[in-house]
């Protein structure tokens, strides 16, 4: 009963809250009046004064993804260095020694793409230094990262005949100052309420009531957690991420970071609405997410709750912590891999092979039910321009979005967006299978290994960052496939969307005719919803088979690897 | 495009001012002055030793204690973790069949599937502080036979397992435990009173 009041709770408040923060951050973003404005405002303009950023100048899509990329690449060498050097650096309470060079281009990679992939341990990799100055920055920027660029495909959309998709600054300044930084200072405080760690204390030594030893960690936890929740990012303060006591102390501080993981993709969503003048249309795409998002909450659940032959137990508890039990661990795993957040506060590699799966698939769609902080829009739009194109061909008409029309440049584009990262998953997972350095990291035999090489690589591809973390990661091997899978999961996209988004821009908009494909109405959920699941279907159905189908039903007949 | 570097490098700089050296100073600077105790790791300490923290299990295995859930990492929090082993695992079936016996052997139960689930299985961070209010009554039998407990000690014991026991969150958030840390040294302190009363 408990369970029930838990999910609806969580459920309604997402889709009563998120019309809310997308109308905050349309007017945020159109430069329109607002409450955080008098509060940060001077600030906007100071970081624009200091950097020498004319915000009202506005970009072409090359020079808007020219600041994308050059930001991201001095943000990687930035956070490589810290890590590599973090011996010599202040703030290194417990002495750690400098970073591998490996782990260092894999952390880094994780966190300027927005994945938060975690081959590092928090507790005894990374110092207090690297962990706000490095992780903690990245957490903020790469989701404005993502905000920015989502932002000039939505201009490309819906402006006509011009060049100009906003300025990448102050995109950026404005998704740091008015959006991020307010959430993640109240659900910092939140959560320090609730036990969640904020010190800059060494760790303490103490004695056990039975007489041993215990080292308690300590650091500024909290405040990187609520940005790495609210970033989409979840690359953990500690190693067991947001299972750890001190990183989600409560089960009301593990509802407040679970809505934080999904709030500010979902909330983007209506926030495009406005940008398109078509509530109905925000609406349209947000009842898709919804209902596939549900979907796969159900199906999870059925899929744990249901009786486990070779461990006779019904929802088992094998990584999961008492506070939450069963339904906050399956609810989360659904969540943090619908959005590309990857935080997690249960092992995934411990869940049901159907459970399992589900997350596997979310990340396999391509991160686009919600998705990642901007990425998941811009994700799902592409979804939405192969809708209509194949809604075009069936009636012989040329397809139309927004009252512009998608032709063979813009096809060209969203198939590359669709396939890069498909091809990471597919191709990498291939040669982890082939070679010893990748067979030799596994934690599972049988099929639930090949689910281990599978899970990374969807993550890494879908710029997730959760993981069945019994693959030992820290190898060279998965440090750099795992880091390139990252940078093509994420470029490979960027790249190709603003693309789209600068031929998008030039054209014209076609008044609404009668014989126009609408796309606000229950057609267009569906056949989205069909495009969406044929394509991650497809492609992903033969190697899903061979892992966690097969476990599934190798399980219900008691056999164990 | 020479601009954009310059523009580029400085709004790295102020963001890792801002975001990475202002936010989480100034986070820790309202924290440690609004909820002291809890930014430090809510300690636990006694007779100015550290003892623990209250959120972060410990190990007990021995008899006259309660038990807390089995941990991958035995209790040891530098780096916290989890078995990871999965649900077709021979190795955790293993763990599961032996978790079982020595459970009910310990505290003399018959049937075994009576036994809550987070006593046979790991947890996520191998750290979690609670088990649930059946698993400590399960164990009072034994506990209260190890420190030479009669009929009152252990009523109050029972007593102080239920008195201890946290309900879900605002009544509906997450699930019923109990803190073993905290019930263990309750434990402690009953057992202190009756040899004081003696």
């Amino acid at each position: 009963m408990n369970e029930a009041i838990q999910l609806i709770l969580f459920m309604v408040a997402l889709a009563a809250l998120a019309p809310l923060l997308g109308k905050y951050m349309a007017k945020v973003f159109m430069g329109e009046k607002h409450i955080m404005k008098p509060v940060f405002g001077w600030f906007e303009k100071s970081v624009y004064r200091v950097s020498g950023i004319k915000s009202e100048e506005e970009m072409n899509w090359k020079t808007y993804l020219y600041g994308v990329l050059l930001f991201n690449l001095f943000g990687f060498v930035l956070l490589f260095l810290l890590q590599i050097l973090q011996a010599y650096l202040p703030l290194n309470t417990e002495k750690l020694p400098n970073v591998s060079w490996h782990l260092a281009f894999n952390t880094a990679m994780s966190f300027t793409t927005n994945t938060n992939w975690q081959s590092y341990s928090g507790e005894n990799t990374l110092s207090y230094m690297v962990q706000m100055l490095g992780l903690t920055v990245q957490n903020f920027v790469s989701a404005a990262t993502g905000i920015s660029v989502v932002l000039a495909l939505i201009r490309g959309l819906t402006r006509k005949t011009t060049d100009s998709l906003g300025n990448f600054w102050a995109d950026m300044t404005r998704s740091v100052v008015y959006v991020l930084l307010p959430l993640a200072i109240i659900l910092t405080m939140a959560l320090v309420g609730q036990g969640a760690v904020q010190t800059f204390s060494h760790y303490v030594k103490a004695t056990t009531l039975q007489g041993t030893e215990q080292v308690i960690p300590l650091g500024p936890a909290a405040s990187q957690i609520a940005i790495k929740q609210l970033g989409t990012n979840g690359g953990g303060f500690f190693n067991s991420n947001s299972s750890h006591p001190f990183e989600n102390p409560s089960p009301f501080s593990n509802f407040l970071e679970m809505f934080a993981l999904i709030i500010i993709s979902a909330s983007l969503v209506f926030t495009y609405g406005h940008y398109a003048k078509s509530k109905r249309h925000a609406r349209a795409i947000f009842i898709t997410m919804y209902i596939l998002f549900a979907v796969g909450i159900a199906i999870s659940l059925w899929s744990e709750y249901s009786h486990n032959d070779v461990l006779n137990v019904s929802g088992g508890m094998e990584g999961k912590e008492t506070r939450f039990g069963v339904m906050n661990s399956v609810l989360w795993s659904v969540t943090t891999t619908v959005t590309s957040n990857g935080s997690v506060n249960a092992m995934h590699d411990s869940l049901s092979p159907l459970s399992g799966m589900v997350s596997m698939f979310n990340m396999m769609l391509g991160e686009i039910i919600f998705g990642g902080v901007g990425s998941g829009l811009y994700g799902i739009i592409i979804f939405i321009i192969l809708t209509v194109f194949i809604a075009g061909l069936m009636v012989g008409r040329t397809p139309e979005y927004l009252g512009k029309k998608v032709e063979a440049f813009e096809m060209k584009m969203a198939i590359l967006a669709v396939l890069a990262p498909s091809i990471v998953i597919k191709l990498f997972s291939a040669i982890a299978c082939s070679v010893p350095a990748g067979l030799s990291s596994l934690n599972n035999a049988g099929p639930h290994g090949l689910s281990e090489i599978l899970y990374a690589f969807s993550s890494a591809a879908g710029n997730n960052g959760s993981a069945f973390a019994g693959l030992n990661a820290n190898t060279v091997f998965y440090n750099l496939m795992i880091g390139f899978g990252m940078l093509i999961g994420r470029f490979g996209v960027i790249v190709p969307v603003m693309a789209i988004a600068g031929s998008m821009a030039k054209k014209k908009i076609t008044p609404v005719s009668l014989g126009t494909f609408k796309t606000d109405n229950w057609l267009f959920v569906l056949l989205l919803i069909g495009v969406i699941l044929i394509v991650g279907g497809l492609t992903f159905f033969p190697p899903l088979a061979l892992g966690p189908i097969v476990e599934h039903l190798l399980m219900n007949l008691g056999v164990t690897f | 495009m020479k601009t954009q570097t310059i523009i580029a490098l400085k709004f790295l700089l102020i963001m890792t001012v801002l975001t990475g050296v202002i936010y989480p100073f100034f986070m820790t600077g309202v924290a440690q002055l609004t909820f002291r105790a809890k930014a430090n790791g809510s300690l636990i300490i006694k007779d100015g030793k550290i003892i623990g923290s209250e959120l972060i299990g410990q190990k007990f295995d021995s008899t006259i204690y309660f038990w807390s859930r089995p941990s991958a990492i035995d209790y040891n929090p530098i780096p916290s973790g989890a078995s990871n082993l999965g649900p077709t695992s021979d190795k955790l079936k293993k763990q599961v069949v032996e978790r079982r016996i020595l459970f009910a052997i310990m505290n003399t139960i018959t049937d075994t599937t009576a036994i809550p689930k987070e006593m046979i299985f790991a947890s996520a961070s191998g750290l979690d502080p609670h088990i649930s209010q059946k698993a400590a009554l399960l164990q009072v039998d034994r506990v209260a036979k190890a420190r030479n407990f009669n009929t009152i000690q252990k009523h109050n014991l029972v007593q102080s397992v239920k008195n201890l026991t946290e309900k879900p969150q605002f009544l509906v958030l997450g699930e019923e435990r109990v803190n073993v840390l905290a019930l263990n040294l309750e434990l402690n302190k009953l057992d202190q009173n009756i040899t004081n009363n003696k």
